[in-house]
Order: C-alpha cells, then sequence, then structure tokens
C-alpha cells in the first residue's frame, strides 16, 4: 500500500491564463479514500490524471510512497483507473478485459486466470465472463470497469466519478459496495466525484477544489461542521447553507427582525452569516419569512421563502409531519451555537 | 379531421415523388449493365437493334470470351493485385491514420495537409515519373509493378481511418496506456479492432479500384500471363473487328465478382459510409 503525495502540484493547458490545478498541496494516507469534490472545471479531474501520468505536471512534483513519478511513465505508476465511461475494450469479452492488463504485464497463465477468477467472484461477474461490455447493463460494466482496476492489486486506485452513468438507485447500492471493498481490500483510493453527497458518503477525508485551488481537505464531518471559507460552507450540505451578507450594527446583525450577536473582532463593516437549514427552526419567535415553496420528502420537507423585510431567499428543514403552508408567514428562529460568521475575506470568524 | 386527410395526402404524394426520383437514378445507373447484359446474349446481327430483351438468348458469347482470352489466368492476376494492395493499404493506411489522429509529434498537422494535398494531383500527371521510376528498378511488366507501388497507403485511405480513429473514444486509448500498452498494441490490441466499418469501407473500395484500374496496368504490363482483365478485354478488342456481343459478355464477366465482393460486403459497407461520414463523397 502507499501514500500518495501532491507537491505544490501544478498544471497549466496551453493557451488558458489560469492554472487547471494551482499549486495543489495534498496527501492520501496509507490505505485512505480520499475523494476530491468541486464544481465543474475546479481541477478534480485534472488532478487525478496527474498523479495517473495522463496529464503532465508544469511544476511541483506527485509522490507515489514516497517515490518521485512526477515524470515516470502512467505504466510504472503502480496505478489502476476506473474511468467515467468505463472504457472497457468493446472487443474482447469481460474475461478478456480483466486479463488484458495482465497479460501484458507477462504473468503466467495460471495467475491471471486465477486473479481473474478472485475479481470475477468477489464482483459476482462470474456468470458474465464470456460476455461483451455491449450485452452488459450499466451496473455490470461498471463492476467490470472495478475489476479490471483490481485484478491489477495497485498500490493506488484512482476513479473518475464512475457512478456518474448510473441510475440513482443503482448509484447509491453501488457506492456502498465500492466504500466497503476499499476498505476490504485496503488500497489507497482517490476517487473524484461532483456529488457532495458521494464525496461525504465514501471519503474519510473529502478535498474540497475550487478554481484549480484547495480550499479545504478534513472528515467529511469537519467539512460540514468546520467550514474554512465560504465557498466550502455553500457547497458541502444540500439543500446548500443560507448565506446572507449583513451589515454590523453595535456588535449584532439583525436579520429578518431577529437580532443575531456578532463575534467580537469583526473587522469589516459587513459579514457573511451561515445558517445550515436544518439549524432554523419553526418557532414562536425569530425570523419571520414568507413561504414560497414547500418540499415535502416524508420525513422532513424543506421550506423555500424570502424574509419578509429584505427579500433574501432561505431554506429551512422543517418537521416532515405538519409543514408550513405555501404562500404563509412563517418565523425561524436560528438554533444556538450553529451560526457561521465569514468576513470580507471569505474566512470564518469565530 | 379535414386537416389530418391533407397531411396523409401530402405524405404520400411525398412519397411517390421520391420514389419516382430514386428510380429515374437508379435507371440511369442501371441501364448501361442492362444494355450490356442483353447485348451480350445478342447475336452479332442483332446487337445494334435498340431492344432491351434479345429475341434468342445467344450463350455462346460466354463460353467465345474464354477461348478468346486467358480469362482464368488475367482473373487470378487481377485478384492477386487487388488482395495484395487492399491488404497493404488497409494495413499502411490504417497505421498512418493512427498516427495522424493520435500520435503527437511535431508538425504532425502540416504533414498531414501536405500528405492530403497529394490528392489533388491526378494520375495521369505523374504517371511518366512513375514509368521511369518502375523502369530504373526494373520492375516494368512484371507483376512487381503492379503491387508495390499501390501497396503502402493513399492520401484517400489514410485521411479515411485517420478521420475515424478521431471519432474512437480516448478513454479507450487512456486505459490501454495505464494497462502497460505500447502505442504500437494500442494501434494494433485496441483501436484497429473498433475501425471494422473504416476498413471495411477502405478495402472495398481500393478493392474496386485496382479491379477497374486501367491506365496503370496499361503502361506497365505487355506480357499477357501477367495481365489484369481490363487489358484482356482491351486486347480482345478491335485487333481486325470488334466483336460487340463478345465484349459484353465478357465485361458482364469482369463485373460480376465485384457484383459479388459488393453484394456480401454491402451491410458492412453502408454501415461504413454512414458511420465515416463519407455519405456525400
Amino acid at each position: 500500500m502507499a501514500t500518495v503525495s501532491f507537491e505544490r502540484a501544478t498544471r497549466r493547458y496551453p493557451g488558458t491564463s489560469r492554472p487547471a490545478v494551482d499549486r495543489l498541496d495534498l496527501t492520501a494516507g496509507d490505505g485512505e479514500f480520499l475523494v476530491l469534490v468541486g464544481p465543474s472545471g475546479c481541477g478534480k479531474s485534472t488532478s487525478l490524471r496527474m498523479v495517473a501520468g495522463l496529464e503532465p505536471v508544469d511544476s511541483g512534483r506527485i509522490r507515489i510512497d514516497h517515490r518521485d513519478v512526477t515524470h515516470a511513465d502512467p505504466k510504472d505508476r503502480d496505478i489502476a483507473m476506473v474511468f467515467q465511461n468505463y472504457a472497457l475494450y468493446p472487443h474482447m469479452t469481460v474475461a478478456q478485459n480483466l486479463a488484458f492488463a495482465l497479460k501484458i504485464g507477462r504473468i503466467p497463465r495460471a495467475e491471471v486466470r486465477d486473479r481473474v477468477l478472485d475479481a470475477a467472484r468477489l464482483l459476482d461477474l462470474e456468470p458474465h465472463l464470456d460476455r461483451k461490455p455491449k450485452d452488459l447493463s450499466g451496473g455490470q460494466r461498471q463492476r467490470v470497469a472495478m475489476g479490471r482496476a483490481i485484478v491489477r492489486r495497485p498500490q493506488v486506485f484512482l476513479m473518475d466519478e464512475p457512478l456518474s452513468n448510473l441510475d440513482a438507485q443503482l448509484r447509491l447500492q453501488t457506492r456502498n459496495q465500492i466504500a466497503a471493498l476499499q476498505r476490504r481490500l485496503g488500497t489507497t483510493t482517490i476517487y473524484v466525484t461532483h456529488d457532495q453527497v458521494e464525496a461525504m458518503t465514501m471519503g474519510d477525508r473529502v478535498a474540497v477544489l475550487c478554481n484549480g485551488v484547495l480550499q479545504q481537505c478534513a472528515a467529511p464531518r469537519t467539512l460540514y461542521r468546520d467550514p474554512a471559507n465560504v465557498f466550502v460552507a455553500g457547497f458541502i450540505g444540500s439543500p446548500a447553507m443560507n448565506l446572507i451578507s449583513l451589515p454590523v450594527l453595535n456588535d449584532s446583525v439583525a436579520l429578518g427582525g431577529w437580532e443575531i450577536r456578532a463575534p467580537r473582532g469583526i473587522s469589516g463593516p459587513d459579514v457573511v452569516v451561515g445558517i445550515r437549514p436544518e439549524h432554523l427552526e419553526v418557532s414562536g419567535i425569530g425570523i419571520e419569512i414568507e413561504v414560497d415553496v414547500v418540499e415535502e420528502l416524508g420525513a422532513d420537507a424543506y421550506v423555500y421563502g424570502r424574509i419578509v423585510d429584505g427579500a433574501t431567499p432561505v431554506i429551512a428543514r422543517t418537521d416532515g409531519l405538519d409543514p408550513p403552508q405555501r404562500g404563509g408567514r412563517v418565523r425561524l428562529q436560528p438554533v444556538g451555537g450553529h451560526i457561521h460568521f465569514f468576513g470580507a475575506d471569505g474566512l470564518p470568524i469565530r | 379531421m379535414s386537416y389530418l386527410i391533407r397531411g396523409v395526402r401530402r405524405s404520400i404524394v411525398r412519397g411517390v415523388a421520391l420514389y419516382a426520383a430514386l428510380i429515374g437514378v437508379a435507371w440511369c445507373a442501371l441501364f448501361p449493365i442492362l444494355w450490356a447484359l442483353s447485348g451480350s446474349l445478342k447475336t452479332e446481327s442483332e446487337v445494334a437493334t435498340p431492344t432491351l430483351v434479345p429475341s434468342h438468348p445467344h450463350w455462346a458469347n460466354y463460353g467465345e470470351v474464354f477461348a478468346l482470352m486467358p480469362f482464368w489466368r488475367m482473373f487470378l492476376n487481377t485478384v492477386l493485385y487487388a488482395g495484395c494492395v487492399t491488404a497493404g493499404q488497409v494495413f499502411f493506411c490504417s497505421l498512418a491514420g493512427y498516427s495522424f489522429a493520435r500520435l503527437r509529434f511535431r508538425g504532425r498537422d502540416t504533414l498531414f495537409v501536405l500528405y492530403l494535398a497529394t490528392l489533388m494531383v491526378p494520375l495521369t500527371v505523374t504517371v511518366i515519373p512513375q514509368f521511369i521510376l518502375m523502369r530504373t528498378f526494373g520492375w516494368t511488366d512484371t507483376p512487381l509493378a503492379m503491387i508495390v507501388p499501390g501497396l503502402f497507403g493513399s492520401a484517400f485511405g489514410t485521411y479515411l481511418m485517420r478521420q475515424f480513429f478521431r471519432t474512437l473514444p480516448t478513454d479507450l486509448e487512456e486505459a490501454a496506456i495505464l494497462d502497460g500498452c505500447t502505442p504500437w498494441q494500442i494501434y494494433w490490441r485496441i483501436l484497429l479492432p473498433q475501425t471494422k466499418p473504416a476498413i471495411m469501407v477502405l478495402a472495398v473500395l481500393t478493392w474496386v479500384n485496382v479491379w477497374n484500374d486501367f491506365l496503370w496496368p496499361l503502361v506497365m504490363i505487355q506480357r499477357q500471363s501477367i495481365a489484369t482483365l481490363n487489358l484482356g478485354l482491351v486486347w480482345m478488342q478491335g485487333q481486325y473487328v470488334s466483336r460487340w456481343p463478345v465484349l459484353m459478355a465478357a465485361s458482364i464477366l469482369i463485373l460480376l465478382p465485384l457484383v459479388l465482393v459488393y453484394a456480401i460486403a454491402q451491410r458492412a459497407f453502408v454501415r461504413g459510409i454512414a458511420v465515416t461520414g463519407f455519405g456525400g463523397r
């Protein structure tokens, strides 16, 4: 097993002004499941491809197990990658797809057969070994793609949005399978996704990227509770955290007729107040909002509304059994201790 | 309701017009072949009469073809030349097409455009220098002159294969790179098997080209024993007098293998034309 380190790794595509990945410093520990997440164009896939050797590194280094692989050939990095579109070889059967890398690597035939059968058993692919990829369902293809990585027994798995072509139900199921498989094999894994739910549920740690810059890398719970800046606060969580820019008056801010005490040492005239939807409770007192839309999900309901005196949009999570009515007015009380403040520079004020 | 009827009527009219036009075009293409077929079954006195159906089919014309020219010898020669050139074209054009589509090297696109520009130079312009070249090699009037010049690919074939290689997902290639493949293995084991439709088109077009070629064999070949069918056809003509029914019978016999190849490969060929985007060529 191995660690993977980015050391100020930078990639600038020819003809662009901004680097796709900008001085990335990040380490995936031995056996860790590290998720790279961010909006499209944030540099997460580029970072992954830099580890694979499919994308050159313009400056900085990439190390796998302390070995500098910045300029090493992809085949010499001892990594295996699962592609978004699986990239199964269409003219080969499942068994041939699984065995291909081993054959190229001149592994003895008997061992190839054993490893292919092991992987097929692990992924429930045994009945499909003689079928071509076009005859498989999306979920089966995804498993073949996983199997192709597993048979190689690499030091590192790289996965580039491997679930994005599956339907919602299968995605949920496969998500758990991949996480369980990774824990069982104990192979260091870097996993790229744009889906923050995937990131939060699968990763030991999650690295959030934006515009090629690492915003925060932490355990999912830390990201959620203690975002390092206003971008992470807004990106992690679904529905997103309510982020409202407000002027500070007498060490406090006024939100929809409700006064919130600001922390000491606020520098700017304005501050961004962040409250997660679940930290706004329907109550007799608090911020008064007009309800625009109510999304009923059974156990919960999301209330989308506007603050009465400012028209600022607000989302709150309420009890699904007795949600407020559309068009009505409710008061929402922020739960103490769960209010975030961010300065003009986007950094948290505590 | 009347709107519905109007719509149906319009689509019927459009369908009839379309089919009439297609039948017209097909008739223009097929008529000369039907004329040759009919002529091959007529007697010499009847051949000049403008009827499509001969009064008494005169099958003996076909027998005379075999008596007048060494048909099977020439047939085998033509198959040999067409087979070798087609195999060479498929191999070298796909190799060059892969390089131009997927490998990165300095001056790649300029080189490709220059190569493509050679499409604009017709054979008639280069036939004399090529003849001198063949004579220097001592290859004139040998099978080598028929095979080697066409063996190493063509600008058209390279272009066709390059366009097709460009449509293949880069993921496949990257997966192969990570699996440890060399560029040759990526070409041979991963990408080439995906290009079957384009190879089919290239193979059929090349085969037909060599089969129908007249100018090059005429310049290169003098001996009957290594001549192509087309040369044989010309040599039958006008030594003393042209016997049109026999000539027509020979033409039909030369055409038959092509029709057969096309009939067998038609589905793959049409699919290849569709996926390579050469429909309007």
